[in-house]
């Protein structure tokens, strides 16, 4: 770069044309960023789709032993009202014989599948349950359905217990237990 | 490449660059556009090539993210229209930015155009490249109206009725043709699904033809304001009238781009339903008519022109089927200008007689925008004809004769000396010899 | 190609005079249009002079009114005008009524709507994520999601029709036709709202002004529910690109002083 005679105010020049180049190419940059950033977020969920991301079911009406089935993120979940024998047979059964022993409820993360950490909560008789096989995504049967008294998949006949726990058959896991919560009657899902 | 010379790209050895040119000649391809000799002394009034192709690429990017959630049915279209505005994250953002940028891109072609005109961009060799921009602008044209129907509001639906109606006025196939388009006997939601595919493949043909209008325009160089051409015998005397476009071009053209931004974020954020009308809120009715059927602005001077033939031609020729021909003939009269304009001056600044034709030719464009927009009574009709009349007059008429008979102003001798007349104050300098003190430049 | 002459270049002034001209006319003309086509849509209708708190650049919803207009939606419009674009969970929005979760879902099992699970025809209350209804079939009268953004006027126009009945009525054809100012000429509705219809548990006056006020208020957002949202990122976005101009200006500037001035920067 030739220099003018006067060397000090040509350097001085050079300095403010950098700073000044910088100043437009960050401000370009932060530009670009906020441009692109609806561009990205218009794909995440809709507000409309978010709406139908939790749910509400009145399960006043359920009896012990009796059964619903609702349909929720486009997947079945079963509901359950555990009778008193239920829960006492469950409880009984020990850890060590189970093919999983994970609770496999993100409202009760890293726990055992126990009694108290399947059902929705510790003082209800509600227990919330995934309604897909964990061997190849079948739904399987309910009513006290199999072996167990809980749940059979006719696919390749898995055997689910009143907790929804895998017995026997090819499933790897228990089923799964959606995010809930219970509010008097008001089950809340998602 | 091409009649002006420009230095070969020669990537160092060993280089990514060169390993990548040597199988696709890309980074030379970018090296030549960076470095296109340009003329040094373009005016404020070329920018618009450069926001024009910025507005395309906001427009096709808007347009796909919307068509990720826009649908196509009787009621879903607009309905979903309305899930967009109100639940798509920034939708309401992406469907204002993409209406108001149709305008704002037919802003920038306008102005683009009417440079185009005044400073004899179109004379040869540059005849291909004025064609070309022609069926671009004949292609957003279509890619608009199809564009406007989608929301399936009145004025969608009204608007895609009446115009594709009048292809029912071409004599023998004319009916067939209309039903055809609509793909049945009334404008329904057969008319609307094939308007949506058509609507999201033409800004593809847009870009294909920008892409030849750019390669046309670097083939022959750019003209610049005092339509004297840059001197290409040799690359030393190209370097006399001209500067590589990177950076000074691309800074020029980013200031103008911002300033274009501002007046579009203006809009988009604080009147973005200005330009548009309010039945097109309302829920297309094929059995409820708008008191007013109005295009949208762009449109409204060819408007005019349709419905300011409302008397049979000649005895033969329908007033219907004379409004169209008439309204397609004011497009197509543009394409002719190369041939047309009789003057060996290309730029209006030495013109002095045309430029006030000219002048007229600006004014006549916003009458014809203000007819179009107007009720059809009143003085409007004959305002419409008149108009219409000059407009064809001015390109049959005035272009031939006045560039005969004109006398024009001496031109600069070379783009260079322009240049320097312009700074003088520099040039002055220059010349002057003052010993010991470098003068300062009066910024 | 014309051969140079042997006279200077015509000076500055003289060529740009017809430029300067030009430009200053197309400006006005323009403007001219702009201006004048607003008084072209709003029909023969006088509209009100009146400021809403969303006006300007600067202008926001305020959660009172659009509770209070939403009331008057309630009670006085929604027995024949449906809002089917607005579901009901838009209502706690905080930038726009601001309703808690709790009274959502009391609003909406207020509305029964079709029950997609039972046999046609049969209805359930309604749920946070479903949309008001449509209490007429046949399209009138108009649905309310856009009635703002659907008349040449607005909020303006729909508050000028509230306060503009002149008590004048005609019968034609055997429906009964109202005068309204704001309209122009007689309008299909009749007064719907006066003075003291509606009890406003806040204290605010419960004048037709008011009421016209807090209804229109409500229609806009219903219409527009982002419309604070849109003009807080407007503010932002034309401070950054003016900010951004400016630097280009400048660095543009730098850029082309070598090309200008040759010889002070060699």
């Amino acid at each position: 770069m030739a220099h003018a005679d006067d060397k000090h105010g040509h350097v001085a020049d050079e300095d403010r044309r950098d700073i000044l180049f910088l100043a437009t190419g960050a401000t370009a940059a932060v530009g670009v960023a906020s441009a692109v950033w609806p561009l990205i977020d218009q794909m995440n969920a809709s507000a409309s789709v978010l709406a139908l991301s939790t749910m509400e079911v009145d399960v006043g009406a359920l009896e012990p032993g009796q059964e619903m089935k609702v349909s929720f993120l486009k997947a079945p979940v079963f509901i359950r009202r555990m009778t008193e024998e239920d829960m006492a047979a469950a409880e009984a059964e020990s850890l060590g014989s189970l093919p999983d022993s994970d609770a496999r409820n993100p409202n009760h993360p890293g726990e055992q599948a126990t009694v108290k950490s399947r059902l929705v909560s510790e003082d209800s008789d509600i227990i919330v349950l995934s309604g897909v096989c964990t061997h190849l995504g079948c739904v399987p049967l309910g009513d006290g359905a199999g072996d167990f008294n809980g749940w059979f998949c006719p696919c390749h006949g898995s055997h689910y217990d009143s907790l929804g726990r895998i017995r026997q058959g090819p499933a790897p896991e228990n089923l799964p237990i959606p995010v809930a919560s219970l509010d008097g009657d008001i089950l809340k899902l998602g | 490449m091409g009649t002006i010379p420009q230095e070969h790209y020669e990537p160092k050895e060993g280089s990514t660059a060169k390993w990548i040119n040597d199988r696709l000649p890309i980074v030379g391809m970018m090296d030549h556009l960076a470095k296109f000799p340009t003329p040094k002394n373009l005016n404020w009034a070329y920018v618009f090539g450069g926001i024009l192709v910025l507005f395309l690429v906001i427009q096709i990017i808007t347009g796909i993210v919307l068509a990720m959630h826009y649908q196509v049915g009787e009621t879903a279209s607009f309905a979903s229209v309305e899930h967009i505005m109100r639940d798509v994250n920034y939708g309401w953002l992406l469907r204002y930015a993409h209406a108001n940028g149709a305008s704002f891109f037919f802003i920038a072609v306008y102005c683009h155009i009417f440079r185009g005109l005044y400073y004899g961009s179109y004379k040869a060799p540059r005849e291909i490249l004025w064609i070309i921009g022609v069926l671009i602008y004949v292609v957003m044209m279509a890619t608009a109206f199809m564009g406007y129907v989608l929301p399936w509001g009145q004025m969608s639906f009204w608007g895609a009725k009446v115009i594709t109606s009048l292809f029912g006025a071409i004599p023998l196939v004319g009916e067939s043709l209309k039903m055809w388009l609509w793909g049945g006997p009334f404008v329904g939601e057969a008319t609307l699904n094939r308007m949506f595919s058509l609507h999201y493949l033409l800004p593809f043909v847009i870009a294909g033809l920008t892409v030849l209008h750019i390669w046309a325009l670097h083939h022959v160089g750019n003209t610049n304001p005092t339509g004297v051409e840059v001197r290409k015998q040799s690359l030393e005397t190209v370097k006399k009238d001209t500067i590589p476009f990177a950076p000074f071009y691309v800074t020029k053209d980013l200031f103008a781009i911002l300033v274009f931004l501002i007046a579009f974020a203006f809009f988009v954020y604080f009147a973005p339903n200005y330009l548009g009308h309010p039945d097109n809120y309302i829920e297309a009715n094929p059995l409820a008519t708008p008191a007013h059927i109005v295009p949208e602005w762009y449109f409204l001077p060819f408007y005019a022109v349709l419905r300011a033939i409302t008397f049979d031609i000649f005895w033969i020729i329908p007033a219907k089927l004379g409004g169209v021909l008439a309204m397609f003939g004011a497009i197509a009269v543009l394409a002719f200008v190369p041939w047309l304009d009789t003057s060996n001056v290309r730029s209006t600044s030495y013109r002095p007689i045309y430029r006030w034709w000219f002048l007229v030719l600006v004014i006549d464009f916003f009458v014809l925008m203000w007819a179009g927009a107007m009720p059809a009574e009143g003085i409007v009709p004959l305002v419409s004809l008149l108009a219409t009349i000059y407009w064809f007059a001015h390109f049959l008429i005035v272009l031939p004769v006045v560039g005969l008979i004109e006398k024009p102003l001496p031109r600069p001798e070379t783009i260079e000396q322009a240049f320097r007349d312009k700074h003088d104050d520099d040039y002055d300098a220059d010349r002057s010899q003052s010993a010991g003190t470098a003068a300062q430049p009066a910024e | 190609m014309p051969i140079a002459a042997s006279l200077p270049a015509p000076p500055r002034s003289l060529r740009n005079k017809g430029t300067d001209m030009k430009l200053s006319i197309a400006s006005v003309l323009t403007a001219a249009i702009l201006f004048t086509s607003p008084a072209l849509g709003a029909g023969a209708g006088y509209l009100k002079d009146h400021e809403f708190s969303f006006d300007g650049m600067f202008g926001a919803y305020d959660q009172g009114e659009l509770q209070r207009g939403y009331q008057i939606y309630e009670q006085v419009c929604a027995a024949c005008h449906g809002m089917k674009h607005v579901p009901f969970r838009t209502l706690a929005a905080e930038d726009g009524p601001g309703f808690g979760d709790a009274e959502v879902k009391a609003i909406a099992a207020n509305f029964e709507v079709a029950d997609e699970e039972g046999d046609p025809g049969d209805t359930r209350p309604a749920k946070p994520f479903d949309y008001f209804p449509t209490p007429m079939a046949g399209g009138n009268p108009p649905d309310m999601s856009l009635l703002a953004k659907a008349r040449a006027g607005g909020a303006l126009y729909i508050y000028s029709i509230l306060l503009g009945y002149t008590g004048e009525e005609k019968e034609v054809g055997g429906a009964y036709l109202y005068e309204n100012k704001a309209y122009g000429g007689y309008f299909g509705m009749a007064q719907p709202l006066y003075a003291g219809d509606i009890e406003y548990s806040d204290g605010t006056p419960e004048t037709l002004e008011q009421y016209s006020n807090d209804l229109s208020a409500f229609l806009m957002w219903t219409a527009e529910p982002k419309l604070v949202e849109r003009k807080q990122a407007g503010v932002w976005s034309m401070g950054f690109l003016i900010l951004f101009a400016t630097l280009v200006w400048f660095t543009n500037r730098k850029v082309w002083a070598r090309v200008k001035h040759p010889k002070d920067h060699a």
